[in-house]
Parts: structure tokens; C-alpha cells; sequence
């Protein structure tokens, strides 16, 4: 099992929550001191730099018009990560292919950043979560479609070698496409795709033989989600196949367990980030018999019981997974155990207001007494080239 | 609400089913609703079925008409509806639009007029008249429901709609709706950029109305809507929001009525 640190880099020094509709897509920058976010900048990129000095891997993703997250592009966090450390893989999940203007630099971005971590990229692709839509001003019911022509586009421009080559699809139109430079990695970096309810949309990227991720989900829907992948996949070794599967829950270990819910407390911040109703389920982002249901007052958006119920619920879920070492480490072989298995570990180790100290020492104490039983129990071939 | 009972049939369209619905007997009035299709359960329907044989026409991915993959604008749409229209064999009809409705007919009426004798808009979007960052059209996927529908209607609490107690067949058919109207109308948002210059085409006698208090799009914008149409007619209806028909419905007959006869006397 491969085990990934991440942050969505928030700025959480906000004004009084009570006084303000949404954290997300129109809170004023007036709020943003770009003093405080230097120094936040500099600390998350020591946080990550301090998770490959312990061995770990490094994921990164981004998002746009919100203080839950200020890495607002992810491949410029990924170049200075890429120059700045030595061992561990990159994954940024992932890049908005479905909001952005042109697959091709995202090809050329990607294929740099490969190239100078000498190929440590995993490149993850996403059509992003409902409220990206306005900052992006696209069309929120052709999202899906975005994304699958978009990872075509790249996937080509990566794997092209011979001349320029003509593309011509429903969203983008290319005629002479040559990228200078190529991949490292060949044919191409990992590819990772996110999911967390469209099963059909999970069996394309099994089918492609892509590494599927799904964040923060009660276990049974994990389980559901996982074994439609495995459903479809391409890998004949079971085992194989899981390596294409990523998981990611809260993480917070600590010396004690009071310690740690203290920290969990902290991290589940980013859970209850207050959105605006509308920036949650723009028109068309779900299928119909979704929106009937909003219609209904049935259905508000996609994680309603994770981010109103408390932190035993997210413990009992697998969403959140904290406390001593001892702890953490039965709680992940209980959730392996409950979701049919997964190989790769994606945790959110830092949210909210939880300190620079506390998050050293969340990554020190997983690096040092958890990953080492992990490594061993589950142990550490790394997935399969796609 | 009223229960309106029509008489409902799908017509084929290039490759897509379209969904057409007769109401009453008489001269034919071509009817494209507006982006809720309220109008389709307005006593309003009554009135002007009443000496008319109104025929609403759901524009693809509206009502039960199929949505193929490729049709993604308003523009596109206006190209299947004038199928629609050639194929029921359409003649000297008054088409009436309302709202996304209204910018329908004023994107068939701008390639042919064949089919009609007289045109009513009503509160259409469809053309862009300010700058940059001007917002001709409230923002109406951004701003709170509670904020959009005090902005459409002059009496909000009166006009307010219960989607709880409603069938589900009938919430499939507003959830599509809802869809298909993002989808045509996200980006450019409520817009044809190239509508506004082919607006002068229009060559049957048109009017323009207006809700006073129509809060999405201001009456500003359609005086400036009414005067890209050669000789149209702008009119104003008092207290009422984007849907003038539904909220003063005596005053918006009145209008038509006249309308119908002042250009029935002009030709």
C-alpha cells in the first residue's frame, strides 16, 4: 500500500462564519491577507517536503474562488514539489480537465513537471465538484463529457511520438499537435480518475485500466464504488487490481486518543466549510432523478450526512480515521477489510486550523509507527504500469 | 393552476421526437412557453384558447421532446422547431414566446417568417446590449431560489410554488426542463451573440412586452430588445415580473387582442 499526504492548503482565518453565506465561489478576497497566506504557502510546502524526507508520497489538487483551498493550481504547487524533493511520487487529483480551456498545456505542464521529478508524476484527472462550475463558468451539465475528451486529447498528445497529429472533438479542436517535451514515464504517468456515484462512469476508468480515488465516503458506498471498479477492471490479479484503487479519509494520529480527536476536531473543519446551497447542485451536474429528489427537499448534494453528522459517525464510516498509532493502524485493516481492499491511502493530514507543530507531528508519528505495520500487513509493490 | 387539457402528439423533427399539444379551435396561434412552462398551466392557456387553436410547441430537451447530443443552443432548437412547423403545414399563425420561449421565436422568426403573421414576445433574453461587466441578465444559478424568485415575480408570496406535493412524473419533466434550459443557456449566458444583428430580418409586425417589475431582465433591456425590430411595438404591463401573463393576465389579453386587430387591419 502506497501512503499519500495531503492538504487542500486552506486559509482558515476567516471572519465570523455567522456573517457569511459561503466560504466558497463569492466570500470577498478583502478577507485574504496575502501576508498570512505567504506564510501559509511556505508552511504546506515544508509539511509535504517533510512527507518525503519520511518516506511518504505527496498528493495535491486544486480548486478555485475559496479559502478551503489556495492551491489554486496544482501543477504550479506540483513543479516547485517536483524540483524541491527527492523520493516521494507527486499526484496531483487532480487536474479540472472538464473546466479547462486546453488539454494540450495540460499535457505540456504535465509532461514537464514528469520530467523534472524525473518520473515521479501520478496525474490524475477530475471533472470537478459542483461549485468549480461557476468559477470556471462551465457548462455544469456537459462536465463528464468535458473530462473523457479532454483525458483523450492528453492521453494522445503524450503517447504521439512520430509527427503532429489532428484532433478534432465535440469541445476542442487541434490540427498540428506535437508536445515538446514528452513524458518521462512511458507510455505515459499514472493516470487517476475520481468518482463517488456513477458506477458507469467508474467501469470506463477500470475498463482504461486508470487508478480510481474516492474521498471522504461512508464505507458501504466505498464498497459499492470499489467493487464496480474491480467489476470492470483489466488486471487479472485481484491484488493488481486494488493497487488501482485509492482511498482517502481524514487522517490524525497522536500520542493519546483525546489528543488525536482534538485533531480530528480541527481536520474535520474542511467537512463543514459552508457553501451556498445553489453552488452545491448546479443545474444538470446530477441526472434528473437526482434533481427530483432536490426537488422533493430529499436531496441537498452529494455529501449531506458526511458533513452534518459528528466525528464518531466519520470514525465509525472510515471517513475520519484517527488516534494513537496502535489505533490508526487497526482502523485502516478494518476499512481494507469492510471495502474488499484498496492500495493506495490518500490523507487529508492537514485542515482547517490544525498547526504546523500538529500536523509535524501527525506526519512524524504516521511516518514512524504506522507505515512501517502498513508497509509490512499490506506491503509495497507499487501499481502496475497502465 | 388551471387544468389545462390538451391534445398532445409527437412529430418528427430531422432525428428527434417533438412534442406538440393543441388547445382549443380556431386561428392558429403558435405557442412557445416560457423556461418554467408555467404558462402551460396558466388560466392564461383558457383565454387565448378561446377563438384560437393554440399549438405549444416543446422545444427539444422540453416537455417530453428528445434532446440528441448535438443541440446546444437556443439557435439550434429554432432550426427544429421551423421543421415542426413546416411539417403540421403552419400558416399565417401569431406566434406568441415567452421568456427563453420568447427568444425561441424571435431566432426562428430571424431565418423565416413563413409560418407567421404577427409576433408577441415576452420578456425574451437572447441578445447582449451592455458591456463586459454589465449584467443584462440577474444571474440566476448563482443568486440564493429565494433571491431569484422575489426578482421574477411583482408579488412573490403570491406566485410562490410547492415542489413537495407535486408527481413525480411531473418533477421529472421540471428537473429536465431545468437541465435543458442550463444547458442551452449557461454560455454565452442568456445569449446569442450574433442574434442582436439579425434581429432586423424580422419582417411581420411585432410587439415587445414587458413586465414593469421584472427583476431578471429590467423593461431597459427590452426597449433596447423591441428597437433592434424593424417597426415593433414595446409595451409595459404594470405590477408585474417576468411573466406578465401570469401575474396581470387581463391586461396582457388586452394587449393581444388589440395587437391582433391593429395588425389584422394593417394588412
Amino acid at each position: 500500500m502506497q501512503c499519500w499526504h495531503f492538504t487542500e492548503m486552506p486559509y482558515p482565518h476567516l471572519p465570523d462564519l455567522e456573517n457569511i453565506d459561503s466560504i466558497r465561489v463569492s466570500l470577498p478576497n478583502k478577507y485574504y491577507d496575502p501576508k498570512i497566506g505567504a506564510d501559509l504557502y511556505e508552511r504546506y510546502l515544508d509539511e509535504h517536503m517533510l512527507a518525503d524526507q519520511l518516506g511518504l508520497n505527496i498528493m495535491l489538487n486544486e480548486h478555485h474562488q475559496t479559502a478551503t483551498c489556495t492551491d489554486v493550481a496544482a501543477p504550479l504547487a506540483g513543479s516547485i514539489l517536483a524540483r524541491q524533493t527527492k523520493n516521494a511520487r507527486i499526484c496531483i487529483l487532480g487536474n479540472p480537465m472538464a473546466n479547462r480551456a486546453d488539454p494540450v498545456r495540460v499535457a505540456e505542464e504535465m509532461a514537464m513537471i514528469d520530467v523534472i521529478s524525473r518520473g515521479r508524476l501520478d496525474c490524475g484527472f477530475v471533472r470537478g465538484v459542483p461549485y468549480e462550475t461557476f468559477a470556471a463558468n462551465s457548462n455544469p451539465t456537459r462536465t463528464l463529457e468535458r473530462l473523457w475528451e479532454g483525458i483523450d486529447l492528453c492521453v494522445k498528445a503524450w503517447t504521439s511520438h512520430e509527427e503532429p497529429f489532428n484532433f478534432e472533438g465535440q469541445f476542442w479542436h487541434k490540427r498540428q499537435v506535437n508536445i515538446w517535451p514528452r513524458p518521462y514515464q512511458q507510455p505515459h504517468p499514472p493516470v487517476w480518475i475520481t468518482g463517488s456515484s456513477d458506477k458507469e462512469n467508474i467501469k470506463e476508468v477500470a475498463r482504461r485500466g486508470f487508478t480510481f480515488a474516492m474521498f471522504l465516503q461512508p464505507h458501504e458506498k466505498v464498497k459499492d464504488m470499489f467493487d464496480a471498479y474491480r467489476s470492470a477492471t483489466i488486471y487479472k490479479d485481484p491484488e493488481e487490481a486494488n493497487r488501482h484503487i485509492a482511498y482517502m479519509p481524514l487522517v490524525a494520529v497522536a500520542d493519546s486518543e483525546s489528543e488525536a480527536d482534538a485533531l480530528a476536531e480541527k481536520i474535520s473543519w474542511y467537512l463543514h466549510a459552508k457553501t451556498a446551497p445553489q453552488f452545491r447542485n448546479p443545474p444538470g451536474y446530477v441526472p434528473v432523478a437526482f434533481n427530483v429528489q432536490a426537488l422533493k427537499g430529499k436531496y441537498t448534494g452529494r455529501t449531506d450526512a458526511v458533513r452534518t453528522r459528528g466525528l464518531e459517525y466519520l470514525k465509525e464510516q472510515g471517513v475520519l480515521i484517527s488516534g494513537t498509532p496502535d489505533s490508526v493502524f487497526e482502523q485502516i485493516k478494518r476499512f481494507h477489510g469492510l471495502v474488499g481492499g484498496f492500495g493506495q491511502l490518500l490523507m487529508m493530514m492537514q485542515a482547517g486550523f490544525s498547526t504546523h507543530e500538529e500536523t509535524v507531528k501527525n506526519l512524524t508519528l504516521f511516518a514512524n509507527e504506522v507505515h512501517p505495520r502498513i508497509k509490512e500487513e499490506f506491503g509495497t509493490q507499487v501499481a502496475a504500469a497502465q | 393552476m388551471a387544468d389545462n387539457k390538451g391534445r398532445s402528439e409527437s412529430v418528427k423533427s430531422f432525428d428527434m421526437d417533438i412534442e406538440v399539444t393543441r388547445y382549443g379551435k380556431g386561428a392558429p396561434l403558435v405557442l412557445f412557453y416560457d423556461e418554467e412552462a408555467l404558462t402551460l398551466e396558466s388560466p392564461i392557456l383558457g383565454q387565448l384558447a378561446a377563438g384560437h387553436e393554440v399549438i405549444a410547441v416543446s422545444p427539444p430537451g422540453f416537455g417530453t421532446s428528445e434532446r440528441p447530443s448535438w443541440i446546444d443552443c437556443i439557435d439550434d432548437c429554432s432550426y427544429i422547431c421551423l421543421d415542426v412547423l413546416n411539417g403540421l403545414g403552419i400558416k399565417d399563425a401569431t406566434v406568441l414566446g415567452f421568456g427563453v420561449g420568447g427568444w425561441l421565436a424571435a431566432e426562428m422568426a430571424v431565418k423565416t417568417t413563413q409560418h407567421m403573421s404577427r409576433l408577441v414576445l415576452v420578456d425574451p433574453f437572447g441578445i447582449k446590449i451592455g458591456g463586459p461587466t454589465d449584467r443584462d441578465v440577474q444571474d440566476i444559478w448563482f443568486l440564493p431560489p429565494e433571491k431569484v424568485h422575489e426578482l421574477k415575480y411583482a408579488d412573490p408570496e403570491k406566485n410562490k410554488i410547492d415542489y413537495t406535493v407535486m408527481e413525480e412524473d411531473k418533477l421529472t419533466i421540471i428537473a429536465r426542463n431545468r437541465e435543458s434550459y442550463a444547458r442551452f443557456c449557461w454560455q454565452p449566458y442568456m445569449y446569442n451573440p450574433k442574434l442582436k444583428g439579425r434581429l432586423h430580418r424580422i419582417d411581420v409586425p411585432t410587439m415587445v412586452v414587458w413586465g414593469d417589475k421584472d427583476g431578471i431582465i429590467t423593461p431597459d433591456y427590452g426597449k433596447a430588445f423591441a428597437a433592434e425590430i424593424p417597426g415593433a411595438q414595446f409595451e409595459v404591463i404594470k405590477d408585474a415580473g417576468h411573466f406578465p401573463h401570469l401575474e396581470q393576465p387581463e391586461a396582457f389579453m388586452k394587449l393581444v387582442d388589440k395587437f391582433a386587430g391593429a395588425a389584422k387591419s394593417a394588412t
